[in-house]
């Protein structure tokens, strides 16, 4: 696929009074599929707004910094992930199957999907360019620790990586090591430490 | 089918380009683009298998330097025109000429959320008990269907362990047999497999490496 650096000069949403041929070819088939009655424009607005405001990685964070402060909920989560994500009100489409995996000192969890582009999205909502990328999912499972580099994060040659690729309808959460010297810090302000790509295990925390 | 799509150990690529600051989505298409293929799904006209399965059919050309959302809305397209629900003339001009078929559900601003909340979970009761257990080496099968499968080639062919059984699956290769509703739905029971870099990658791999995949019993075999 392109990268979206090929794409930046002429595919961004500037003020551009010509339509490029996707933006023409979208609009073609909304209005084409709105006349034949197959979709309603509102409940197009309402899946983009329901992306774009309200699920996204602060879900994921919010698990992630419970499991750190509650070894209970870290229990359930690792056991039973689906039910532990849904008591927090994340279920649905593209996380009907949740696992969670545990980074550890010896072992560091990174996740992929090299078939297509699946991806937890009630916990971390759409993916990345990067997280699609013919680059990232071709050499994710070859060459993690490379790929690693790519992240900036370079773990000891000891730490056993373990790539997950998601070639059915499990999703999986990154639970990320707890940084040091955060003890004094509240679960939401633990939250916030927590980054997307740490999630999916391209980051540390 | 051993497509362009899988990717899974290709090579020349180049490195993961991680823009900073991310936009969610890069054009205001990509954003309807994403939304009318989610309500579409709604239409009850394919499942998701069939819909992994035209994306994978696109043309390679097309589909190594299509974006991801072009890649949904160029299958999301063939999926329309298979199955008589638009013509290629109406798609061109963007206008109805010929009337709508009779589609499952239409998503209103009412009933997205809760669409959305529930998902399609694909975890099924099955009765036969599972083939393999937590612990014990399968070969994933050396096989080369010509239609839709979710078994990576990067590992067929190798020893690996299982490490998680998850019950009763909707099987891909069999959910994609009939193209229309009703759809064949198979079951098999899912596992995940744990693959040793080495075994995949060769003896100078990184020996730190570990890969799993997600098999369907039928995509194993023990290791006798």
């Amino acid at each position: 696929m392109a990268s979206h650096s090929q794409e930046h000069d002429h595919d961004h949403d500037h003020d551009h009074s010509t339509l490029s041929e996707m933006d023409i070819r979208v609009r073609a088939l909304e209005t084409l599929l709105t006349q034949k009655g197959y979709i309603d424009p509102a409940a197009i607005d309402r899946i983009i707004e329901t992306y774009e405001t309200e699920v996204g990685p602060h879900n994921g964070a919010q698990v992630v910094a419970k499991a750190w402060v509650e070894p209970d909920f870290k229990a359930w989560l690792l056991k039973d992930a689906t039910a532990a994500i849904a008591s927090l009100g994340f279920t649905g489409r593209q996380g009907e199957h949740m696992v969670v995996v545990e980074n550890t000192p010896e072992l560091h969890n990174m996740v992929v999907c090299t078939l297509c582009s699946c991806y937890p999205w009630t916990v971390l909502g759409l993916p990345p360019v990067w997280y699609k990328s013919a680059a990232y999912r071709s050499r994710a499972v070859l060459e993690p620790r490379k790929v690693l580099a790519d992240f900036g994060v370079s773990l000891p040659e000891s730490t056993r990586i373990r790539v997950w690729d998601s070639t059915a309808e499990v999703r999986y959460l990154v639970l990320p090591r707890r940084p040091a010297n955060t003890e004094n810090l509240s679960q939401a302000e633990l939250a916030k430490r927590v980054t997307r790509d740490a999630m999916i295990g391209t980051a540390l925390a | 089918m051993n497509g362009v799509h899988d990717m899974g150990g290709q090579q020349g690529f180049g490195p993961v380009h991680v823009e900073q600051n991310e936009p969610l989505f890069h054009a205001g298409w990509e954003r309807r683009a994403m939304a009318v293929t989610v309500a579409m799904g709604a239409s009850g006209q394919w499942n998701i298998d069939l819909s992994r399965s035209a994306r994978e059919s696109l043309p390679p050309a097309v589909y190594l330097s299509s974006s991801y959302y072009e890649i949904w809305i160029r299958a999301l397209e063939q999926l329309l025109l298979a199955r008589g629900m638009v013509t290629q003339a109406e798609l061109v001009n963007g206008q109805m000429t010929h009337p709508p078929v009779p589609v499952k559900q239409v998503l209103t601003r009412e009933t997205v959320d809760a669409a959305l909340k529930a998902g399609s979970p694909t975890a099924r009761p099955i009765d036969p008990p599972a083939l393999f257990q937590v612990g014990q080496e399968v070969r994933a099968r050396n096989m080369h269907p010509p239609g839709h499968t979710r078994l990576p080639r990067y590992v067929r062919g190798h020893v690996g362990t299982i490490v998680r059984v998850h019950g009763g699956h909707v099987f891909p290769d069999g959910h994609t047999l009939r193209a229309t509703p009703p759809f064949n739905v198979p079951v098999q029971w899912l596992y995940t497999v744990v693959f040793k870099g080495n075994t995949l990658w060769g003896e100078h791999s990184d020996p730190n490496v570990e890969v799993t995949v997600d098999a369907w019993e039928s995509y194993l075999e023990a290791v006798t």
